[in-house]
């Protein structure tokens, strides 16, 4: 029908009645709809900000529940023990974790000694060679690896590096966490390395500097506070983990902070008292757990702090 | 940095200093060049050296049960039979009942943060919901055990069991004890939580302005134009984030160990003890009995890899193809 109308075009004008009549009884129909549904559309607009400000609400309380028992059941356990002395034997009363907090500091340099310098590097060559095949594929694998469970590396870095090796030590388990922390440090270095502004590289580059000095003196310093950010937000993630300990590092109830033997770690010690039957170790457990989630959020918060400070770079 | 800078600034440039200065560049760029190009090899390097590692170790166990160890049922190490039946079946499961119960609440924090709420609500409500993924699992393990294991068996679990017809099947029998399906799969829920809505509100973020302005042009109310317009331009991205939960919740370790009862055997009720593939290899590769443990717990670890990275892989695909779209 229009199609018939538009051809005759500007030749004869379109007769306005064929328009006029026949849609009559469904657009009455529909706007009479209209009328008495839009109060219905309205209401619902207001039911949907309210569901979904509802599921803001229970998204949040879950937090709130964990941290509020956390500080409830672990404060009382957190004094001056709690950081210098090593667990006493189980029933017996005192003791604390310092052996375990110690070796988490290990673990984490460790992890970070194997993990920053892989993630930055391959992060620089992705910044610096987009497009490419390798680059894609790298960034694809990078993905892949970041989703890989914990449980796996920690299988891994036993089968590779404990049991050739005939013990259990601190080292492989720093290589397993750091083996988590590349794809992290990896991404964030490509993102902070990409929004340095070209110009300041030509510049440097203008000023007769070789590429490999543009690259490391002026673009890696430029981006370095975001680069910072990636790293500690890497070390929050791993500085919880105990799945790929498990295998790795063992656990110690003595001072350790070889990397050739095992070691005592957070998490770890918190997995292993929180399934103990003794009282006093589940409230050692929740102290282990409240000073965990502080170091957590203390490097979390860092991480934060130290995107703003400079240049606004970061920013999700 | 002055030396680099002389031969541009001096009129007359020495040339042989300057030839002897871009050839050291040139040096200097092709190892920079190498061990950048190098670090990014480590990637896939290190992913090939833990699918042949484990591999080589899980292929005994392979070669002994076949296709029959992710359909058998029985896990007996004393007389060496191993099916592994009930860890993927426990893992599908927790997983499920995760992702029901997280998916709808992270949606609804995303439209809301996305949509709805006002700027100074939007950045602390975002931060205390992406706080809850810096929560180690060990710690919401030692949570599950001590305060929501006993109000799921005080509580909740009477609650569901009394409500009319859904109470009475076998989903809800049996004696409620704490260690269970449903309580695994509970913390999952929370600690998927935030990966699903994170990736939601970006991709409802990257939703063009246009997309809005035509729905709302139309008449659409608010709703409307998201359930109409926002959600559906973005729903390949909403499916990827949930499938990235999805790959979270199937390799998550010790929450699950700690709450799951890890027993082998596959029930239909919730209120039984289960077992994911994570759990198991957490429980037993300490104490393996034999060789063969030793590897059908690598091959229940070599399931988990193949099944994660394909979950992965989907994921990100999908995300990544929203994001393309969204920037052309």
């Amino acid at each position: 029908m229009m199609d018939r109308n538009a051809s005759r075009g500007p030749a004869s004008p379109p007769k306005p009645p064929l328009r006029t009549t026949r849609p009559s009884v469904m657009q009455r129909a529909a706007a009479e709809r209209a009328q008495t549904t839009i109060g219905r559309r309205r209401l619902v607009n207001v039911v949907m900000v309210g569901v979904t400000f509802g599921a803001a609400i229970l998204a949040t309380l879950p937090l709130i529940f964990i941290l509020g028992h956390l500080i409830a059941a672990g404060a009382s356990s957190i004094n001056l023990d709690f950081f210098t002395q090593i667990p006493k034997p189980p029933g017996e009363a005192g003791g604390g974790m310092a052996n375990a907090i110690v070796g988490s500091l290990v673990l984490i340099l460790a992890a970070s000694a194997f993990g920053l310098p892989i993630g930055i590097g391959a992060g620089l060559y992705l910044a610096e060679n987009r497009g490419t095949h390798l680059a894609n594929a790298v960034r694809f694998l990078s993905d892949v690896l970041n989703g890989l469970p914990s449980i796996v590396m920690g299988i891994f870095a036993w089968q590779f590096l404990v049991k050739p090796m005939g013990k259990f030590t601190a080292l492989a388990g720093g290589i397993a966490l750091g083996a988590m922390m590349i794809p992290l440090v990896t991404r964030t270095t490509e993102e902070m390395i990409r929004i340095v502004p070209v110009s300041l590289r030509e510049a440097a580059l203008a000023l007769g500097y070789s590429r490999w000095r543009t690259s490391l003196v002026v673009v890696l310093r430029t981006a370095l506070p975001g680069i910072v950010t990636g790293a500690l937000v890497a070390v929050s993630r791993i500085a919880g983990e105990t799945a790929p300990l498990l295998f790795t590092v063992l656990g110690n109830q003595f001072w350790s902070a070889s990397l050739r033997g095992p070691i005592a770690a957070l998490p770890l010690q918190i997995f292993n008292f929180a399934i103990s039957p003794y009282d006093q170790q589940h409230s050692l457990a929740w102290a282990g757990a409240l000073v965990l989630i502080g170091i957590v959020l203390i490097i979390s918060l860092a991480a934060r702090f130290a995107t703003r400070s400079r240049f606004g770079l970061g920013g999700d | 940095m002055s030396d680099a800078a002389r031969p541009v600034v001096t009129t007359r440039p020495d040339n042989t200093g300057l030839g002897a200065r871009i050839e050291g560049s040139a040096i200097g760029d092709s190892i920079y060049r190498w061990m950048t190009t190098a670090f990014a090899l480590g990637i896939p390097v290190l992913l090939l050296f833990i699918a042949i590692e484990i591999g080589a170790a899980a292929w005994p166990a392979l070669k002994a049960f076949g296709f029959g160890f992710l359909t058998s049922s029985e896990w007996d190490p004393p007389h060496n039979i191993f099916g592994a039946a009930p860890a993927i079946y426990g893992t599908i499961v927790s997983s499920f009942i995760a992702l029901v119960i997280a998916t709808p609440l992270a949606l609804g924090v995303a439209i809301f943060l996305s949509e709805f709420a006002p700027s100074w609500l939007r950045q602390p409500v975002a931060f205390l919901v992406d706080l809850l993924a810096a929560i180690p699992s060990v710690v919401y393990g030692l949570w599950g055990i001590f305060v929501l294991q006993p109000l799921l068996r005080a509580h909740v679990m009477p609650l569901l069991s009394a409500i009319p017809l859904i109470g009475r099947t076998p989903l809800f029998e049996g004696p409620a004890y704490g260690p269970s399906m449903l309580s695994a799969g509970l913390i999952l829920a929370i600690m998927v939580l935030p990966f699903i809505s994170a990736v939601s509100r970006e991709v409802l973020m990257a939703v063009p302005r246009s997309q809005r302005e035509a729905a709302l042009a139309l008449g659409a109310t608010k709703w409307e134009m998201i359930a109409d317009a926002v959600v559906p331009y973005a729903r390949s991205g909403i499916i990827g984030g949930i499938i990235l939960g999805l790959g979270r919740a199937l390799g998550e370790t010790m929450a699950v160990t700690m709450l799951i009862g890890n027993v082998h055997k596959i029930s239909a009720s919730l209120y039984a003890p289960g077992y994911t593939m994570a759990s198991l290899i957490a429980n037993e590769f300490a104490e393996a009995t034999g060789d063969l443990h030793l590897s059908a717990l690598m091959a229940v670890g070599a399931v988990l890899f193949v099944v994660t990275l394909i979950v992965n892989a989907l994921a990100r695909w999908l995300v990544w193809r929203v994001s393309r779209e969204g920037q052309s």
